[in-house]
């Protein structure tokens, strides 16, 4: 299962930092999301590297996740030589993720 | 006392008119703001500015006033917006000529200003770089803070129609209006919160009505072709009703809300804000009808006392050039493309301080390489450069492709722009000091 099938989001950036949001559909995945999506997956499935900042701040009563990568955006949208230097499309890519399989 | 209704008319500079003329005209609104200083925008601005000293305004300003002020005009509601950029009173002065021309006499119009600090920034400490603006030199060109909600909320009290600023924090052009009219205190937090949490979902205007949303077949919206900007019916508590105009397209959701709750936000907890750090953690939001939601839950503490600072300076050119490829081994071809221009570039590396090149399709957004070949690729080579020279260079290295290049490169575009960066930094209140000039409209010229 894909976490695009049971979540949506959306990419917002200050500077070098972007944030992602991932919000359950329905209040019974927010269970699954919150314990599958975590930092290292998060950091493995945007190729961000070992060294990743990636911090992840909960809203049990609205089923969302708040993702803040920092440093994610290199040199920002002023200066970044990205074709979305926004990194707008991070929401796509993360919504890609393969979850492990329930137990 | 009855509900304030406030319209978001704008999300960013480009946005589109209509819609926020169809919220004045038929919203029953008090206030309708237009938000539209990007980070990037102000820097661009004042370059402008230093050119010429009565530019420096949003390039949409004419359009927008001409559209919207015989509606407002008509309707009493009041207009806020930071579309002053880097020339505020400029911006007024030239929306007063406006008004005057649609015969709208007695029109009071405000600049805000107090947002430039560029002589108060020299030994600030730049998040981006670890240095203190002055090392800059020359090439600084900006500086201004995120002003709070005192000099609207003095323009207001003056009795302005129109309140123009320059660099304001995006919520509070939303939250101003509320403390104006309920007059709330600027210490109660929880108030200024709540205010600042119905900015928050406002600001980006078509973004909680259903835009940047659609992914079809999962999250449908109605009619994005003709999507409804948003307004908020807030009551004294703070709390609010989003909504839409009835007729519009698109939709108002417990999910759209909830994603624009996230947006370009870090910790929930500590929504950093000029007037209050604002606290979304514990916010609800519920659907009470068709295309409205309640918000409420909202909280806020006393601000840092700190302004930040957004930062302008030169940052040399930036050239690009792209190239297509299609077909078989389309793939191969475009990476040898951008070996070659990698190659050609080598003598410039003195000037050349970062560089990239990419396969549109393949991998110039997605970080990985996707499994599966596409039928068609287009190669893109950006480079960050010392001089607009070099920065040409890397352009023509791309067009120069089409006859020294792989086989069957095809539509080559080039761009070679000079760059303006923005870095952060914090000063202290005390440089900020809000100032209010006003402006009315007198009879027409005959």
């Amino acid at each position: 299962m894909r976490l695009h099938d049971i979540a949506h989001g959306r990419t917002g950036d200050k500077g070098e930092v972007s944030n992602i949001s991932v919000i359950a559909y329905r209040a019974e995945d927010w269970p699954l999301i919150e314990r599958d999506v975590t930092p290292e997956r998060v950091a493995r499935q945007l190729a961000l590297g070992d060294n990743a900042d990636v911090s992840i701040y909960r809203l049990p009563q609205l089923g969302a996740l708040n993702i803040v990568l920092r440093g994610a955006l290199k040199g920002g949208v002023t200066r970044s030589l990205a074709l979305d230097p926004h990194g707008k499309c991070l929401a796509g890519i993360l919504l890609e993720m393969e979850l492990p399989p329930h137990r | 006392m009855r509900n304030v209704r406030i319209g978001a008319g704008a999300g960013f500079s480009g946005d589109r008119i209509e819609p926020a003329v169809d919220l004045a005209a038929r919203g029953d609104l008090d206030f309708l703001v237009f938000e539209c200083l990007a980070e990037r925008t102000i820097a661009l601005a004042q370059l402008a500015r230093l050119s010429d000293p009565a530019a420096g305004y949003d390039p949409l300003l004419e359009r927008r006033m001409r559209a919207v002020l015989p509606v407002t005009a008509k309707t009493g509601t009041k207009i806020l917006t930071n579309m002053g950029a880097a020339n505020p009173v400029a911006a007024a002065r030239r929306t007063a000529d406006i008004a005057a021309g649609l015969g709208l006499t007695g029109l009071k119009i405000a600049a805000v200003t107090g947002d430039d600090v560029l002589s108060h920034i020299d030994d600030c400490v730049l998040d981006e770089t670890g240095a203190p603006a002055h090392r800059l030199g020359e090439r600084l060109v900006s500086a201004n803070a995120y002003i709070g909600v005192a000099g609207l909320v003095e323009a207001l009290a003056l009795g302005a129609d129109v309140v123009i600023c320059g660099r304001a924090s995006d919520p509070a052009l939303f939250l101003a209006p509320l403390v104006h009219t309920f007059g709330w205190a600027m210490d109660d937090f929880e108030r200024l919160g709540r205010g600042t949490l119905v900015g928050h979902l406002l600001e980006c205007g078509a973004q909680v009505t259903g835009g940047y949303f659609a992914d079809p077949g999962i999250k449908d919206v109605p009619d994005l072709a003709h999507i409804g900007f948003p307004l908020a019916e807030v009551a004294e508590t703070g709390n609010a009703t989003i909504t839409k105009l009835p007729g519009t397209g698109g939709l108002v959701s417990r999910a759209t809300a909830t994603e624009q709750l996230l947006y370009e936000i870090h910790d929930p907890a500590r929504y950093l804000q000029p007037d209050v750090v604002a606290d979304f953690s514990g916010v609800r939001l519920d659907e009470v009808g068709p295309d409205r939601v309640a918000v409420s839950g909202g909280q806020g503490h006393a601000p840092t006392g700190a302004f930040k600072v957004s930062v302008g300076y030169r940052d040399g050119w930036l050239g690009e050039g792209q190239i297509s490829y299609a077909g078989a081994n389309a793939v191969a071809r475009g990476r040898l493309a951008i070996d070659v221009v990698a190659a050609r570039l080598k003598d410039l590396a003195g000037e050349i301080t970062e560089e990239r090149g990419a396969l549109i399709g393949l991998d110039s957004v997605r970080p990985t390489f996707s499994r599966n070949a596409p039928g068609e690729v287009r190669m893109r080579y950006a480079a960050r450069c010392a001089s607009q020279d070099a920065a040409a260079r890397v352009a023509e290295e791309v067009e120069s492709l089409y006859l020294c290049g792989p086989m069957g490169g095809g539509g080559v575009s080039r761009t070679v722009r000079e760059i303006v960066a923005i870095a952060s930094t914090l000063i202290s209140r005390e440089h900020v000091r809000p100032a209010v000039q006003l402006f009315e409209v007198a009879d027409a010229p005959a």
